[in-house]
Parts: structure tokens; C-alpha cells; sequence
């Protein structure tokens, strides 16, 4: 279902900063995240893990733990249920591996007992026989013939005969004819990349705490982006039904995408019914890093033709993603979004997905679309570079409009692409001087937004105030922005509307907190349901005054008569008409159930200066700027925020972070002082500039915007060091040794 | 498990020396409880040695300070009197960490945790300054630079604790830098460092200089050829660029993911010229 | 492995606990008195979302042990707000929007609290580097010193 923009709406709540109503238990450490909640009895559950990077599963023999006093239960793949389905298939295996550990940290058995001492001692009883295989983590190598094999198997039948088994998709998009747009163009410029697997790095590790009971009812908490999925994927994994399991999302420690998958849940629960008592797992920060979702790892090679003038002839992009040791579509996003941003007219991106032992890759923020338009703007810079152009310019004369056929196949409905890049162009920033060794960059960025299933159930209460119930984890202050739009619509005060987050039996299906998805979809939701309620209203209202429901319109919080013909009446307030409820037919509630449709695509333009310095290569950031298009900004705070902490992701991702396999291909560097992410004293002030291009499709004009900002940075990091050191790098993270090694080889 | 709380260092020793199975002494326990939460050690007996009298006191002795073993990264940045006169050790010691590790952390246990990459100890290295062991042989006093053996190990023997550190007099026109490099601007484990020691003549010469460089060596290295690459010397640049070259010269790193070998002979170089530099104002020295 | 009692002083109220001896602080506030404002991010010093004061000091409660807060003062998240007036970080925190998921918050918070203790006026730069032992991944930081720099004018001018 698709909404048409109220392009005249003057809005009274939407576009205000309210506090959040979750704010006070947060600031007061009150408020409840996975591992906050305890039950009597609880146990504490705990993972084995493989300490090889691939190896079969010969035996594990667990009696030894069992034995041990305090030991409640001990679980291994074999007690969950296998699954038919690939997509289930791959996460079960994931949670539980029954033949084969994919990679270091791969779980393979786990223990509940009374205490954390006694599960850890447990753990360490458990004898998992081990046959050592070869392992591949380098997607290059792993494309290469005799290559260890991940999985075999699991190609598509996209995949071209005499491909490496480890490539298991295959990808193509693009239009118009390649070979005539680069003879075309006055300058080509062919270049590849890498980037490293990055990690979503929330603060809160996974945690969950079950109950599984002999009738198999059972309850869930956890902290999740989506507890539906976590439902559907758990009763699969348990052999239960739906409506037996009801799964109940905690507050959720930051997710950017790595909480929209299932790791701990089905196997506390296991653990739970075979000990008949509550079991709650928390990961530590090290399984967080070695068996949780990085993304993928790429390879990539761009060539662009540009005429002297600026104008792209032709684009051509080919991408080698690796999403770890299951199968991902990733690559596919990837190859969509890499030429979005321009309107060309040949075009032609070519992409693979390749099995390594890597962990199974989730999704992290615009999954797949950071690496490609890293690749792909690095190329454009480097063609205005050579071709002594303004990049800004270059990109407004490129840029993709209002009815450009996109790259990946739509035709562009209204877009702000060329609005953020005006706004950038004048921008004071982007004709602030340089000093030595400072470079300046800057990227566009683009991510698709999803809109997707999802319900919404607001009930009117007597005294006038107004609950509103969704079911979508807030993982940035989304409770907010419904509330916020729930107020616009019925006409009453922000403070009079609580949002809250329904557990599984108590709402219909949603969809995860992904695809930049909530504001837009649940904020559609929820003004459906209030317009239920409104139509609800009136009817009473009209009930009350003996006149046709039609009569009666709903203004500023009240039912009034819709013309002098429909009768003289003073307005009835939704607090009136509240109050009398129960006595004019009974509780009064909206709802919504459906398909978001119309989610418009989101543009985002990044500005970086920096400075490096020649003799250790430490990158200094001096200045940032976002720019992006929100739509309709509904919380301008939380928009702010998105964009803030997208590009400070993105600017971890550019400089310094990284997954580091050793020979061995264990992983290196699991903890949070060598996965480096940003600190505070590492960054200046992320300055922003919010523009509003309406989405034709969403009632306000909203827009998703929680993943479009971690695009830009990559590419406007790299271009503005490549300026500063007077070298292109094309590799990332760009952490000081290679800049130096680098610098070095430049002499 | 067991934990004690000794209130002598006598008796620390005694109970270091009795235990048969694996040891640890506590003071801050910024590295003994990382340890114990990557399971990498579980320790039988644990001694909390910040009970002994003295061991959390800083206090002047024979013109130089003596530093109790628990005292904390914090506490030696709010003593003004040593970090004027020690700015390279103090400087040192408050880069272990976040704030809040600054709380807890001390030289002694960054000593003693016997890291080559440890922030406190080549500033301490080219203090030249001293540690107070007692064990169950007594007392004795030891250079600094003679305390780690290799990483992770100490020279000390069974039952044996460093309660103090001494750091001496300082002649007229002397100080210290100590420069460390890491890939964000805190929160991180020297990839290299360099901490150099120097004292000028009323003309601003180098009469004396220690340099020490750290994460460049299996332990941290004082380095004599960089010492006299610049005493005699105003520290002009044929001086600083033979420092440079010195230091990278002495260097013997590793490959590992922190950094290159390649990356840490350079940088070492880079950071002692640096540090030299800074304590060469700090001492007096106009360049 | 046995456990021992301590008796301690935990934002202002006398509290005894028992705790094994190599269990951390962090534990003993979350799981034995239920105080579960600290967080675990790590459990290693890295990330500072389990920040208390001790004995006046920031400390990561993840690297003290229990047994060693006998006769201490700790202060937590908990003990910042009095009653239901919020501390002025608090409600800064509030206005500004520098939170987003909120689990990095009750660290952050006490970090800030006992830099302004300290340091009524700090700069910018000042608090990034005092902070930097706080990881955020949300909010890329630049609400969190807005909120902390207009708590600490609010505190200044009070």
C-alpha cells in the first residue's frame, strides 16, 4: 500500500525535538537492555566455539560436563531441528554447527549451570574431536582454482560454469552499451580496491533469557532489531509453534544492523527445555567480534570514462564480495547501488558473493552499498582530479534527477540528490582554506530504504490520552517520532501519546528495525491507525449530535460539523468524545496491519578535510559535514543523530577498523582495543545540514534516513587523504602503516 | 581462589613464596583482571598488596621522589612538584588507558605486566630510575631497565614484589618527553614510543641524555648510540637526524597487527627525534 | 570457591554483600545488588560503559574486584538523579538528544560528572580526550558534548 504526500500539511508536532519517553529510565539507568533482566532459577548459559578457522566435526563427546556438579544442561547442533530451507538452514548451522566449524568462533556446543564459573569449567570438558581442513579467508584466493572449498554446493544457477564452488551468486545490472560510452570518453580511469570486514560495533553485546516450559510454551527476552523474525526463526529451530513462543524485545544497546539476525536465542532456549529452568546467555565482547555478523570483505575493480568536460560516457564496476562461510545476497545491493547517484546512459555492474571462513556475514547499515560507492566515487575523484574539474560540479552535471533511469533498473521518482549537492556546493565549508598536508574530500551517497510489513495498534483512552503500541525495536529514538506523528494527526499535545513495543503475541507481524524502515513505515502505520480511530470519532460525535458520520470532519484535535449544512455544534475534542466512550458504544481504538510501499530513496552528500602526517601517517579528521535529504525530518534531533553517527562509523571504517586474520585464520584482534573504533577525542563536531525533498510516497514525506550516512564517508575519506599525501590509496581501513608504506613507495 | 590482603610486604612475600600454584599481585588490577576475564590465567592466589603501608604514598626523598607501587596514573598527574620535574615519566604514566584505568593503573604494574609496548616504562628507562624489591631475601633496589626479561616476563624471583619506584635528583637544566605512537588519539597500545631524558650546560648543550624506545624490541631498549648522537650537541638538525637514524637503527620488531616491522623502525625514529625536541625546551634548550 | 563479605558504601547507603573473590565489581553491582545501570560492553577496560566512581575516582567496575570496595565509597548511575530531580547532565543529555540506543549513557554520564567535579569549564578538546575512554557508537559524539558543555554552563551559572 502506497500513501500520496499531503503536499500542503502545515505541521504542528512533526519537525519539533520533544524529549524521547524512554529518555528518563535511560539517563537514570533504569531502563532494561538484554542482559538486564534475571528470573528465579535462571541459569547461565555458555558457547563453545571453534578455535579452527574450518574443520570437521568428528565427535564431541559431552558426558564429562554433564557429570560436572552444577551442570544443567549440555546442547549441541543435534538438538535443534534441521532445517529444509537454505535461509534457516544457514542459521541454524550458524548457531549450532553440526559437521563442519565455517570459522574461529563457530558455536558447537553450549552449557547451562548454576553459575558462570561452573559453565565455563564445564565448557572445557566438553571434547569436540576436530579434523583440521584447509581454510580460505582472502576473497581473492578463495575465487582462485584449488581454493579450499567453504561449502560446496551452494552455487546459484546465476553462477557461470568453471567458477571456484566457493562463488555462490551471481549479479548483473546496467544499461545502454559500455564499449561505445568509453570510446566516448576523453579520459578512462581503471582502478581497484579492497575493504576490510567492519563490524557494527554496538556497545551492548547480544543477551538473551529464555523459559522454555514442558508444555512447550515459552518466553523469550532479548535484545533484538526484530523480535518477529527472532519468533519465526526460533520456533523453526525448536520445532515449536508460533503462538507458543512469545518473544518480548528488551531496550536494544545499538544493532546498525548486526541485531536483525538470530545467534544465542534458539540456543538458550534448547538449553532451557532440556533443564526445565530459565536460561540466559550473554555473549562477551570476544564472541561478539569473532561470531557475529562483520561485513562483507570486497575486492573490486572500477572503470570511467569522463569526457573533458565532466560528463560520464560510460561506468563499469565489478565486485568480489565475501559475506564469511554462508551464502549472502549482499553483493547484489552492492552492484545496485554503485552507480545510483548518476544518470548515465551505459552503465554495467557486475557482481559475485564468494565463501570464505569468515563469520556469517549481518547486515551492517546500507549493507553492501558503502564498499561499492567507495570504489566507484574514489574513481571520480580521481578523473576530476586529472581532468581539473570541480567535484561538485562534475557530480550536479552527472547527477541523477526526477525520471533518470537508475542504474539497478527503477526509474527515479522525486529525488534530492541534486539539492544536497547545491547545498554542499554553497556551503561555507567547501571553500575553506587548506593548510599542509590537508586534504579535502567528498562523496555522494545513496541507499535504496525499505518500507515492508508491519502493524500499528493505538487505543484512545478515557481520559484522552493516547497509547500507541508497534512492534519494532527503537534503536534511536523512534518511539519519538511515532509518538510525534501520532499527535500531528489526531491533534493533540506530544506529551498526551505514549509509543511502546509490543511483545510478539500481543501485535501482528513486523518486519526487523532494518532498511531504514521505521519512521517511515511504522510513522504510515500509525497514522492509518489514528485515522481509524478518527473515523471512529466522528461517528460518535456525529451518534451524539444525530447527524450522518459523513457530516462530521475531524480539526485540531476535534470532531466538528463539515459545513454549515451538517448543523450547528461546538467542536467535540478527542478528550470529550473520550471520556463518553464507553457509553456511546464502547473503547475506541485504530489499527493497522499492511505493506508499506513507496519508500523513497534517500541521497547524502559528505564533506571531509583532514590532515596526515607525512612521517607515521596518522590521519587527523579537522572537518565534516553531512548533508542529506530526510524527506520530512519528523524528530530533526534523531535525524541529526543518524546522520552523525553514520559517518563517524563511516570514518572508523575508512581509517582504522578491520578484521585481521592471522595465517591461521583465526581472528586477531576480537576486543575492543584492536578493533578500533572511533573515540571521542579523535573527531571534530559532525556539522549537518538537513534537506527536505518529500517522498511522494509517505503522507509527511518521509524518508528513511538511518543508513544512508555511514555511504559517503569511505570514499570522501579516501579522496581527501589521497589529496593530502598527493597519492590515491585504494585500500582500506587507511590505517597509518599503510599510508606510510604508501608514502614510502612514492619516495 | 583465594584473595589475601598482606599488610606488610613481609608478609606478601611469605605468602607469594608459600603458594604452590599460580600467582598474581594486585595493585590496580587494570592488566590482572583483563587477564582473568580472558580466562588467559586463573590464578590460585591473588595478593592485594595496596594495604602495605606506603604503597599508595608519593613522597620527596633525597632531592628525587619515591612512588609507592599502587600509586595511581591520577594521582601522578595532580603531584605538580614531580611533574615538573619529571614530565616525561608523568606524561608517560597518564597515557595507560582511558580516565577511568588512570584511576586504578600504576608505573609498577605497567612495569611488571613486562609489555615492550608498556607507556610508563621508557620514560622511567631514561629517568634511569630505580624499583624497590622485597622478597623473601629482603630488600634490594634494581634499575628499571633491568626489570622485564622478555614479554610477559619479569626478572624478579618467586616471592618477590616491587613496592616502590625512585626516581632521583635532577641536575640544573635537565627533563624529559616521552612520545608514543598510536593509530587513534587514546585508547590504545603503543605501536611505538620513545622517551628521552636529557640535561643541558648553561649554553644549552647536552652534557647527558638517556633514550629509551618501547614496542620496537622483545623488551624496552635503551639505546647508547642515541644518546651520543646528541650530547655535546644544541640538538641541531645533523644531531636530530643522527638521533633518527640511531634509533631506528637499534630497532628489532615484529610484524604483528598492530604494525609493520617496516612501519615501527621508521616511526621509532620519527618519535625519539620528537620527543628530543620536546625535552630539549623543556630543559632550557632554545633551537 | 568460597565466597567473602564486604561491606561497603554504594551512593551514599551502607550495603554488605558477599562475592567470590575473583568476581568483579560490575558483577557484584548487576547481578548480587541489582544495580544494573553499569553495563557490560567488554569486561576488559576498553569501553567504559561500566563507569562508577570509587572512593571519588572513575573506575571501570569491570576491573575492580569486589573484595576490594571493603570500606570504599562508590557512587553509580544510580545515585545521580536525587529523587525524581534529574542531575542537570541528566536533563541536558534529555534536551540535546545524545542518546540514541542509550546503553553507553549511564557511563558516559558519571564520566562527565566527575570531569565537571573537577573541571567546572572544560574545552571541547578537553572533554573529548577525558571521554575518550567512553565508546559511543550511535551518536558519533558531537551531541554528547553539546549536552555536557550546556550541563556544565547551567552548573557554572547555578
Amino acid at each position: 500500500m502506497m500513501d500520496t504526500l499531503e503536499t500542503k500539511r502545515k505541521f504542528r508536532q512533526v519537525g519539533t525535538r520533544p524529549i524521547r519517553p524512554d529518555g528518563i529510565d535511560k539517563v537514570k539507568g533504569r531502563a532494561l537492555y538484554g542482559a538486564d533482566v534475571t528470573a528465579p532459577g535462571m541459569l547461565v548459559g555458555r558457547i563453545l566455539r571453534s578455535p579452527h578457522a574450518h574443520a570437521e566435526i568428528v565427535a564431541i563427546d559431552t558426558s564429562a560436563a554433564e557429570a560436572l556438579s552444577g551442570v544443567k544442561a549440555v546442547v549441541t547442533g543435534r538438538d535443534l531441528v534441521a532445517q529444509k530451507d537454505d535461509f534457516f538452514r544457514d542459521i541454524q548451522e550458524n548457531c549450532l554447527a553440526t559437521t563442519k566449524a565455517l570459522y574461529d568462533g563457530h558455536a558447537v556446543a553450549a552449557v547451562a549451570a548454576v553459575d558462570a564459573s561452573t559453565a565455563r569449567a564445564a565448557l572445557k570438558l566438553i571434547k569436540v574431536t576436530y579434523k583440521q581442513l584447509p581454510h580460505v579467508t582472502d576473497v581473492d584466493a578463495a575465487m582462485t582454482p584449488g581454493a579450499p572449498i567453504v561449502q560446496g554446493g551452494r552455487a546459484l544457477e546465476t553462477v557461470p560454469k568453471g567458477m571456484s564452488a566457493n562463488v555462490t551468486n551471481q549479479v548483473e545490472f546496467g544499461h545502454g552499451n559500455l564499449d561505445a560510452g568509453f570510446k566516448q570518453a576523453d579520459l578512462v580511469v581503471s582502478r581497484s580496491f579492497t575493504t576490510a570486514a567492519a563490524h557494527q560495533g554496538y556497545i551492548e553485546p547480544h543477551a538473551c533469557l529464555a523459559q522454555m516450559n514442558a508444555d512447550g510454551k515459552a518466553d523469550l527476552w532479548c535484545c533484538t532489531q526484530g523480535h518477529y523474525f527472532v519468533r519465526t526463526t526460533c520456533a523453526l529451530l525448536l520445532g515449536m509453534e508460533a503462538s507458543q513462543l512469545r518473544v518480548t524485545a528488551s531496550e536494544i544497546g545499538g544493532g546498525f544492523g548486526g541485531k536483525t539476525v538470530v545467534f544465542i536465542e534458539p540456543v538458550a532456549l534448547a538449553l532451557s527445555r532440556k533443564a526445565g529452568r530459565p536460561v540466559k546467555i550473554v555473549m562477551t565482547r570476544d564472541e561478539v567480534f569473532k561470531a557475529t555478523g562483520p561485513t562483507v570483505v570486497t575486492s573490486m575493480d572500477v572503470r570511467i570514462g569522463m569526457k573533458k568536460d565532466g560528463r560520464i560516457t560510460a561506468g563499469e564496476a565489478i565486485l568480489r564480495y565475501s559475506g564469511g562461510a554462508f551464502p549472502t545476497g549482499t553483493v547484489e545491493m552492492g552492484a545496485s547501488a554503485a552507480f545510483a547517484a548518476y544518470d548515465l546512459a551505459a552503465v554495467h555492474t557486475l557482481g559475485w558473493n564468494v565463501l570464505t571462513n569468515r563469520p556469517k556475514e549481518a547486515a551492517y547499515r546500507a549493507p553492501g552499498a558503502p564498499q561499492a560507492i567507495y570504489a566507484v566515487e574514489s574513481v571520480i575523484d580521481e578523473l576530476c582530479q586529472k581532468l581539473n574539474l570541480d567535484p561538485l560540479d562534475t557530480r550536479l552535471k552527472n547527477a541523477a534527477r526526477k525520471g533518470t533511469l537508475s542504474s539497478y533498473g527503477p526509474t527515479f521518482d522525486d529525488i534530492g540528490l541534486v539539492a544536497t549537492l547545491e547545498a554542499a556546493k554553497k556551503h561555507p565549508h567547501y571553500k575553506a582554506p587548506l593548510g599542509k598536508n590537508q586534504g579535502r574530500g567528498l562523496s555522494a551517497g545513496f541507499w535504496f530504504n525499505f518500507g515492508g510489513n508491519t502493524s500499528v495498534s493505538m487505543t484512545i483512552n478515557t481520559d484522552g490520552t493516547v497509547s500507541v503500541a508497534e512492534g519494532n525495536p527503537d534503536i534511536g529514538g523512534s518511539r519519538a517520532s511515532i509518538s510525534l506523528m501520532a499527535a500531528e494527526e489526531l491533534g493533540i499535545p506530544y506529551d498526551k501519546v505514549r509509543t511502546i513495543i509490543a511483545d510478539t503475541a500481543s501485535l501482528g507481524y513486523n518486519e526487523n528495525t532494518d532498511g531504514s524502515r521505521v519512521t517511515f513505515a511504522v510513522g504510515m502505520a500509525t497514522i492509518h491507525a489514528a485515522r481509524a480511530a478518527i473515523a471512529k470519532m466522528c461517528a460518535r460525535a456525529a451518534a451524539i449530535w444525530g447527524i450522518d458520520p459523513e457530516a462530521v470532519e475531524w480539526v485540531d484535535g476535534a470532531a466538528v460539523p463539515a459545513g454549515p449544512n451538517a448543523g450547528k455544534f461546538p467542536p467535540m475534542t478527542l478528550a470529550e468524545i473520550a471520556a463518553v466512550a464507553n457509553n456511546t458504544g464502547g473503547p475506541i481504538a485504530g489499527h493497522e496491519e499492511f505493506t508499506a510501499d513507496g519508500a523513497g530513496v534517500s541521497f547524502g552528500v559528505h564533506l571531509c578535510d583532514v590532515e596526515v602526517d607525512p612521517e607515521t601517517g596518522y590521519t587527523t579528521v579537522l572537518r565534516y559535514t553531512v548533508f542529506q535529504d530526510a524527506g520530512k525530518a519528523v524528530h530533526p534531533a534523531y535525524v541529526e543523530g543518524q546522520m552523525q553517527g553514520g559517518a563517524v562509523q563511516g570514518i572508523g571504517w575508512a581509517l582504522n577498523e578491520e578484521y585481521i586474520y592471522g595465517a591461521d585464520g583465526r581472528l586477531q584482534n576480537a576486543g575492543f582495543l584492536d578493533y578500533r573504533v572511533p573515540v571521542a577525542s579523535d573527531l571534530p563536531n559532525i556539522d549537518t545540514v538537513i534537506l527536505e525533498i518529500p517522498n511522494p510516497g509517505h503522507p509527511y514525506g518521509v524518508r528513511g534516513v538511518g543508513e544512508t550516512p555511514i555511504v559517503p564517508p569511505l570514499a570522501a575519506l579516501s579522496n581527501a587523504v589521497s589529496h593530502a599525501i598527493g597519492l590515491r590509496m585504494s585500500s582500506l581501513p587507511m590505517s597509518p602503516p599503510r599510508i606510510l608504506a604508501a608514502l614510502s613507495h612514492k619516495g | 581462589m583465594q584473595y589475601a590482603k598482606p599488610t606488610t610486604a613481609a608478609e606478601a612475600a611469605r605468602l607469594l613464596s608459600a603458594a604452590s600454584g599460580v600467582t598474581r599481585v594486585l595493585a590496580g588490577g587494570t592488566d590482572v583482571l583483563v587477564q582473568l576475564k580472558a580466562g588467559m590465567v586463573e590464578p590460585d592466589l591473588i595478593v592485594d598488596i595496596k594495604h602495605i603501608p606506603g604503597i599508595r604514598t608519593l613522597q620527596a626523598e633525597a632531592g628525587g621522589f619515591r612512588i609507592g607501587a599502587a600509586v595511581s596514573g591520577a594521582e601522578l598527574g595532580e603531584h605538580a612538584a614531580l611533574c615538573a620535574a619529571w614530565p616525561g615519566v608523568t606524561e608517560g604514566a597518564q597515557l595507560i588507558g582511558s580516565k577511568q584505568v588512570q584511576g586504578r593503573c600504576s608505573m609498577v604494574g605497567n612495569l611488571c605486566n613486562a609489555s615492550p609496548a608498556g607507556d610508563a616504562v621508557p620514560g622511567l628507562v631514561a629517568a634511569n630510575a630505580t624499583v624497590r624489591v622485597e622478597g623473601p631475601n629482603g630488600t634490594r633496589d634494581v634499575a628499571v631497565h633491568a626489570i622485564p626479561a622478555s614479554p610477559g616476563k619479569t626478572t624478579l624471583q618467586k616471592g618477590e614484589i616491587i613496592t616502590s619506584i625512585f626516581l632521583p635528583a635532577r641536575a640544573p637544566r635537565s627533563s624529559d618527553a616521552y612520545l608514543r605512537f598510536i593509530p587513534r588519539s587514546e585508547m590504545d597500545i603503543a605501536v611505538a614510543s620513545a622517551g628521552v631524558n636529557l640535561t643541558l650546560d648553561a649554553a644549552g648543550t647536552i652534557t647527558a641524555a638517556r633514550v629509551a624506545l618501547g614496542a620496537v624490541a622483545p623488551t624496552v631498549l635503551l639505546v647508547d648510540a642515541c644518546a651520543k648522537a646528541i650530547i655535546g650537541t644544541k640538538l641541531d638538525a645533523t644531531a636530530l637526524a643522527a638521533l633518527e637514524k640511531a634509533a631506528s637503527a637499534a630497532c628489532k620488531p615484529i610484524d604483528d597487527k598492530r604494525g609493520t616491522i617496516e612501519f615501527r623502525t621508521k616511526v621509532a625514529g620519527v618519535l625519539a627525534r620528537r620527543a628530543a625536541v620536546i625535552a630539549y625546551g623543556r630543559a632550557g634548550g632554545k633551537l | 570457591m568460597k565466597t567473602i563479605q564486604v561491606a561497603t558504601t554504594i551512593n551514599g547507603d551502607a550495603v554488605e554483600f558477599v562475592c567470590a573473590p575473583d568476581e568483579p565489581l560490575l558483577d557484584v553491582l548487576r547481578n548480587r545488588l541489582g544495580l544494573t545501570g553499569a553495563k557490560e560492553g567488554c569486561g576488559t577496560g576498553d569501553c567504559g560503559a561500566c563507569t562508577v566512581t570509587l572512593d571519588g575516582r572513575m573506575v571501570c567496575s569491570c576491573l575492580v574486584l569486589g573484595v576490594e570496595v571493603e570500606g570504599a565509597k562508590i557512587t553509580t548511575i544510580e545515585g545521580m538523579a536525587t529523587g525524581n530531580q534529574l542531575h542537570p547532565l541528566q536533563q541536558a543529555f534529555l534536551d540535546h538528544a545524545a542518546l540514541q540506543c542509550g546503553i553507553c549513557t549511564p557511563g558516559i554520564l558519571v564520566a562527565a560528572k566527575t570531569l565537571l567535579d573537577r573541571n567546572p569549564n572544560p574545552t571541547d578538546t578537553e572533554l573529548r580526550y577525558w571521554l575518550a575512554g567512553n565508546l559511543c557508537r550511535c551518536t558519533g559524539y558531537d551531541k554528547i558534548i553539546a549536552a555536557v558543555q550546556d550541563a556544565a554552563q547551567k552548573m557554572r551559572t547555578a
